[in-house]
């Protein structure tokens, strides 16, 4: 399964793409199970690029784990919950509040 | 230290108006990324993984108590409430916004800083001995030159596109703390027979994938002569440097494919056509600029023996601090202060914006308003009467930055590594807290001695894990981290790469396998005086090998 990933034009904060929109968290990210859903993303990300929403856009790997969306690498996971030296810092800091 | 003169005024306000120009064309979307991508990296803006990453510039690694403030300020106002100190002496915010970006930069102009030439394919900030104009070794203060090459290098028209970025460090002292032969240029400054001030000048150092010592090309220089040999380099290298291939950009490449020999004739032979024209320096220039770094009046201060003494009968803490944070000072009445970064099990190089400012306060208070950030990620207050020290000491204590550990084990340079950084297959900082942690006692620290461990979360190097007497690299492998070692580098007057040991660690057994690797080095070193990097060179990685894998050997 893939989701579609970038960070935000204005402050670079990592965002997904989720329910029509970009989501600060990755739990509800839109999944592409076929290569069609994939396909469509991908244009969504591109449009999203050219309008100048979001930077660095790409496709990554996810599964759902209780219900919640999350990415399958290491550097996805960091990136969707924030430092894991700084439980402080990133989206994770929301989650603890 | 130096202080702007019109031009430089001019100069970092007409580039901060214009890339905040820059900066709202982009937002406003009126430039696209590919158009604003090379702009906001000439101005140090790059893209990480949770968010932008302001990379501003340290010239020599050289602060005022003014500019540390503003630092923490930054911190405090447009970020997280913390910075991070760079092993290129520089400070990088971790969660700037792209649309705050110009109000940085203006308050950075107001105090004479900026991020210009912090990344690209440029000369980047020109690095220093941190002990730089205190250090009883030196012949003279390295960072006049620093300086001049700063100025040189400042949006110069016919190096701002190179093949690859290009670092130059300077040194005025045998002892080198600049690793000056892990840089593209490296300067070490020194004096002939005649007591003339030059260079012994070399080049193709580096580290990243490919790492290469540097190779001396001249032994003197003479000081006059700094620009148009420099220039003659990076002519040689402009012209001949691949751009085929990222990988192979860098001036070792050039330097290792063409021979040392030949890249030395080539570098002359530009350098006979440039050695006596404009880029002469003349001695009238050269002092100038060398007035900007005179010294402070270092008044005598003898009572610092007796204040010294008396205080370490009072507080062992301080006396252990003393003891590896102090070094001496050619001023016998004053020492130079290694303020760690460090603390056990703390993220190496970061410090918060409340600490930034005590320290600005201390430097202020007690060390001529002078501050450096060291290549090892630790800050340095250069002049401190001894009188002082017990005052600096228990200041610092307050601020929790009086740890006692400078070139000890846990003492690490990391770079940010997969915990914030896009390029990073692995995460650095961790692996650095749990080794600091487990080797947490100071006693036990100092039974090993001096111990450089330097970790990377990637194959680019920034942790210097090539030169580290213990390295550390993270890659991915298989989805999961691996940490391979490599052991014997240094980054002194006696550089050298480290030779990989065996198969790399998972992330649980990177520390037991450093842990091995110290306890080895104790049973074998001849004394204690023999410290980790000469006990290796005696018995090359044998020992250490049968240490870490002869288990495995067994089994299979």
């Amino acid at each position: 399964m893939k989701i579609l990933t970038a960070n935000r034009l204005g402050d670079g904060i990592a965002v997904w793409y989720a329910d029509g929109g970009w989501a600060e968290t990755v739990g509800q990210a839109d999944l592409a199970h076929d290569k069609a859903a994939e396909d469509r993303l991908e244009a969504i990300g591109a449009k999203a690029y050219a309008n100048n929403e979001v930077v660095d856009v790409n496709l990554i790997d996810a599964d759902v784990v209780d219900g919640v969306v999350e990415p399958v690498r290491l550097r996805e996971k960091i990136r969707a919950a924030g430092p894991t030296i700084r439980n402080d810092l990133g989206k994770q800091a929301a989650r603890a509040a | 230290m130096y202080r702007y003169d019109e031009f430089d005024h001019d100069f970092v306000q007409a580039r901060v108006a214009e890339f905040s120009d820059q900066v709202h064309r982009r937002l406003s979307g009126e430039i696209t990324e590919d158009q604003f991508r090379p702009l906001r990296l000439m101005n140090g803006v790059y893209l990480q993984l949770h968010a932008y990453m302001l990379r501003i510039a340290v010239p020599y690694g050289t602060l005022n108590s003014k500019q540390v403030r503003m630092l923490g300020h930054i911190a405090r106002k447009y970020d997280k409430g913390y910075g991070h100190f760079t092993t290129r002496q520089n400070i990088q915010f971790n969660w700037p916004a792209l649309s705050d970006i110009p109000a940085i930069l203006a308050d950075l102009a107001s105090v004479e800083m900026h991020a210009i030439q912090t990344s690209g394919n440029c000369i980047r900030n020109v690095t220093a001995d941190h002990f730089a104009g205190a250090a009883a070794d030196e012949v003279a203060d390295p960072r006049p030159y620093a300086e001049i090459l700063r100025q040189w290098s400042s949006v110069h028209p016919e190096f701002s596109f190179l093949p690859r970025k290009f670092k130059i460090a300077v040194t005025g002292a045998e002892r080198d703390r600049a690793a000056i032969q892990t840089h593209d240029i490296g300067l070490h400054l020194k004096k002939n027979a005649a007591g003339e001030l030059g260079f012994a000048v070399y080049i193709g150092g580096g580290q990243g994938r490919t790492p290469m010592v540097a190779r001396k090309i001249r032994d003197f220089l003479p000081e006059a002569d700094l620009l148009s040999y420099c220039t003659a380099i990076l002519r040689v290298y402009n012209l001949y440097g691949r751009r085929d291939n990222k990988y192979k950009a860098r001036i070792k490449i050039l330097v290792h494919e063409t021979g040392v020999e030949e890249i030395t004739r080539q570098v002359e032979a530009e350098w006979q056509e440039l050695k006596d024209a404009e880029l002469k320096l003349p001695d009238g220039d050269i002092r100038a600029i060398e007035a900007y770094f005179a010294p402070p009046a270092l008044a005598d201060r003898p009572e610092g023996d007796q204040a010294v003494k008396l205080a370490r009968l009072d507080s062992k803490g301080f006396s252990d601090w003393l003891d590896q944070n102090v070094v001496t000072h050619r001023h016998p009445d004053y020492a130079a202060v290694t303020i760690s970064l460090k603390g056990i099990g703390e993220v190496p190089g970061d410090a918060t914006d409340s600490q930034m400012e005590a320290v600005a306060d201390i430097a202020e208070k007690y060390a001529f308003d002078e501050l450096r950030v060291s290549h090892e990620q630790n800050l340095i207050l250069p002049h401190v009467a001894r009188a002082d020290l017990r005052a600096v000491y228990d200041a610092l204590a307050e601020i929790g930055l009086a740890t006692a550990n400078s070139n000890l084990i846990s003492d690490i340079i990391s770079c940010p590594g997969l915990d914030y950084c896009a390029l990073a297959t692995a995460r650095s900082i961790p692996i650095a807290q749990e080794i600091s942690q487990r080797f947490a006692s100071l006693e036990r620290q100092r039974e090993i001695g001096e111990l450089k461990l330097k970790i990377s979360g990637c194959i680019n190097a920034c942790g210097h894990h090539h030169v580290g007497h213990i390295g550390i690299l993270g890659v991915e492998k298989k989805g999961s981290e691996l940490y391979q070692v490599t052991l014997g580098g240094s980054a002194d007057e006696n550089t050298s790469v480290g030779e990989i040991i065996g198969r790399g660690f998972s992330s649980e057994e990177i520390t037991d396998a450093i842990e091995t690797i110290v306890d080895t080095y104790l049973g074998l070193r001849l004394n204690p005086q023999e410290i980790f990097i000469d006990a290796y060179r005696r018995v090359g990685p044998a020992p250490f090998k049968e240490a870490l894998y002869a288990g495995e050997a067994k089994a299979a």
